[in-house]
């Protein structure tokens, strides 16, 4: 038995990397359908073993303040939360985004709007993907389709957000979070020294010392030039973003003649229709972004020079559409189909509509 | 007559700017209490030798500058969220020396949760809180500390309790809770006051060096541009009408 395979939910393969990976400290409220993830850190009790920090705060509103105190100190934080609370974090997020604070935000996607329903959704794209808060930022969003992806997106994302200095979102949803499936974790590395972090984030508020300026923490800039040299210099890190860190995955593209595009548990569903269809001699592909921002646009570009029409299927009344209408700027037609308020579509439904959007339109 | 180059000798200097307080020039309006309490806060970083140990997190309000004045590291905290923040970073950084400094809006508006949830979870911080009566960064609007028919831009003839509530006694309410260890309160309109306040920051930060819980120094201050008076009445004013509702000393000292 060479490696170590386990059999987890997505919320759980969360919580075990976050530890192995040496995550400092988790700070979150609990919510279904992702409060498993905090529970199984306060049962495996990693103050003890790592020396990671796990505290529930007060409200998701603390919590993702607690991200910024802990992030500008230039330590690895999360929180995890689902719809309700991640509209709440909207405040924290743009201040983080701002302020260029590292840290991971994970949103198991519920039903909306409102209190809505606790059933799995894909409706939060827009809020994720576009922002969320006031301001001009963005964050990069991971779509994790397994409670694989869940457990490798935790270093994923740490890796971005420090590479970048900006908050990362695992963009899952309650099928992802709550479904079962076999897992390997990642293998275990300690946490940062004081040390290292001096020297990886010079910009950390670990105290100052007589020997460098203070650093400060902050999104404030008054004067009008020195903000918009600010917004500057965040469009120039996310344009960078797009240059170097898309990601996505392709099943039976080389060739289509049809294209779905679905992320996360949209995706698993749809990999089941593209096998029925090919069954059938219907040549569907399936382009499977992983990370929502940035989006794959070139290659969905790319794609739309062969087939002769796209349907981009979400839980969502059609959000990611937008994104991928704009990747083909008119070249075939796109169309979505979705479901809403917690249903998930099955495979020979996507069909259909491929059947009577995409082949019979 | 001693030429003044014979005065500023260095063996002549009986006191000094501390060099924990930058050369930045404060924006604060004359008559301010931030600007004296600043000062005082910085001396106490000096005197106890924590200056590479501290992190500060500043408010929003007129205090948003906190970082140009003094020379610690700062996180600049969304509007209420203060303790919250210091939170994050005590709980990650438990030896540095971490403290809050807020005004009324801030704490006990906007920031209630956070001041209320931090304190009763006993976070080893020191929360500094500058209470003047109003909304001094927005231009003078009534604050949760405004008392009773005091005027403000948002109740022009005077703070109504049938419309606009009651003033909040704040510390009052944390010296409740059992994770706050000392809650005093203390003003700077008096060079004795001043020593006053700046014992009981050092002994604020005391109790955090002996990891006791969270201590409350809130500081009952003048805003002589919100209040729409000169320094010298906006003191006066203070003396008589503030002190006897917010009655200064310790509220808790264990
Ligand atoms: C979310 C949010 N709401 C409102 C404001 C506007 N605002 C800035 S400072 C302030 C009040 C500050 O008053 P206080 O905390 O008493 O501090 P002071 O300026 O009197 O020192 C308000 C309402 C803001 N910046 N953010």
């Amino acid at each position: 038995m060479g490696e170590d395979i386990k059999l987890m939910k997505g919320n759980e393969a969360i919580a075990e990397a976050a530890i192995r990976i040496g995550v400092d400290g988790y700070f979150g409220y609990p919510i279904t359908p992702q409060s498993e993830v905090m529970e199984t850190l306060m049962a495996k009790q990693p103050w003890d073993t790592t020396g990671m920090v796990v505290l529930q705060a007060e409200s998701e509103i603390a919590s993702i303040n607690m991200l910024y105190g802990g992030g500008g100190c230039g330590k690895k934080v999360m929180t995890s939360s689902s719809s309700p609370g991640i509209s709440l974090m909207q405040e924290g997020l743009t201040y983080l985004a701002g302020a260029e604070v590292p840290c991971l935000v994970v949103n198991v996607v519920r039903g909306g709007p409102g209190l809505g329903t606790i059933q799995p959704a894909q409706s939060d794209y827009f809020q994720a993907v576009k922002g969320g808060g006031h301001g001009d930022y963005s964050l990069i969003v991971l779509a994790p389709a397994s409670v694989q992806e869940m457990a490798d997106h935790v270093k994923l994302g740490f890796d971005l957000a420090f590479k970048y200095r900006n908050p990362v979102m695992i963009l899952s949803d309650g099928v992802i979070g709550q479904m079962m499936e076999k897992v390997v974790l990642p293998s275990a590395k300690s946490r940062w020294t004081e040390e290292e972090i001096k020297e990886l984030n010079p910009w950390a508020t670990l105290g100052k010392p007589k020997t460098r300026e203070r650093n400060v923490i902050t999104s404030l800039k008054l004067q009008s030039d020195e903000m918009e040299e600010h917004n500057h210099k965040l469009q120039a890190k996310y344009q960078r973003m797009k240059e170097e860190e898309v990601l996505f995955e392709e099943f039976n593209c080389a060739d289509a003649q049809y294209l779905i595009v679905a992320y996360g548990s949209s995706s698993r569903v749809c990999q089941k229709t593209v096998e029925i269809a090919r069954d059938k001699g219907i040549k569907l592909g399936l382009l499977r972004p992983i990370t929502l921002f940035p989006f794959p646009s070139d290659r969905i570009y790319e794609l739309a020079q062969q087939v002769k029409g796209i349907l981009s299927v979400e839980m969502s009344a059609g959000q990611m559409v937008e994104d991928v209408r704009l990747s083909v700027n008119g070249k075939v037609p796109v169309y979505h189909y979705g479901r809403l308020g917690g249903m998930v579509p099955s495979p020979s439904e996507v069909l259909k509509a491929v059947d009577e959007k995409l082949i019979g339109g | 007559m001693l030429e003044i180059n014979d005065i500023i000798k260095p063996e002549n200097l009986v006191y000094g700017k501390t060099p924990v307080l930058t050369d930045s020039v404060m924006h604060y309006c004359p008559g301010c209490s931030h600007g004296v309490v600043h000062k005082i806060l910085a001396q106490v970083i000096e005197e106890m030798g924590i200056q590479e140990q501290t992190i500060g997190v500043a408010p929003v309000g007129c205090a948003v500058f906190a970082y140009n004045y003094i020379d610690i590291d700062w996180h600049e905290a969304a509007h209420g969220r203060a303790p919250a923040v210091a939170t994050g970073i005590k709980r990650l950084l438990p030896e540095k020396m971490v403290f809050t400094y807020q005004g009324d809006g801030d704490l006990a508006a906007i920031g209630t949760a956070e001041t209320i949830h931090a304190c009763n979870r006993g976070e080893n911080i020191v929360i500094i809180f500058i209470n003047n009566g109003i909304y001094g960064m927005t231009g003078g609007q009534m604050a949760p500390t405004t008392i009773e028919g005091m005027p403000a831009s948002t109740c022009p003839f005077g703070r109504t309790p049938e419309r606009d509530g009651y003033p909040l006694k704040m510390s009052e309410i944390l010296a409740t809770l059992p994770g706050t260890c000392y809650v005093t309160r203390q003003a700077v309109h008096t060079a004795a006051h001043v020593r006053k306040t700046k014992k009981a920051l050092v002994k604020a930060f005391e109790n955090q060096k002996m990891r006791k819980g969270t201590s409350i120094v809130e500081v009952v201050s003048t805003c002589s541009s919100g209040w729409k008076m000169t320094p010298v009445n906006a003191n006066k004013w203070m003396v008589d009408n503030m002190f006897p509702f917010y009655k200064l000393g310790d509220l808790k000292n264990e």
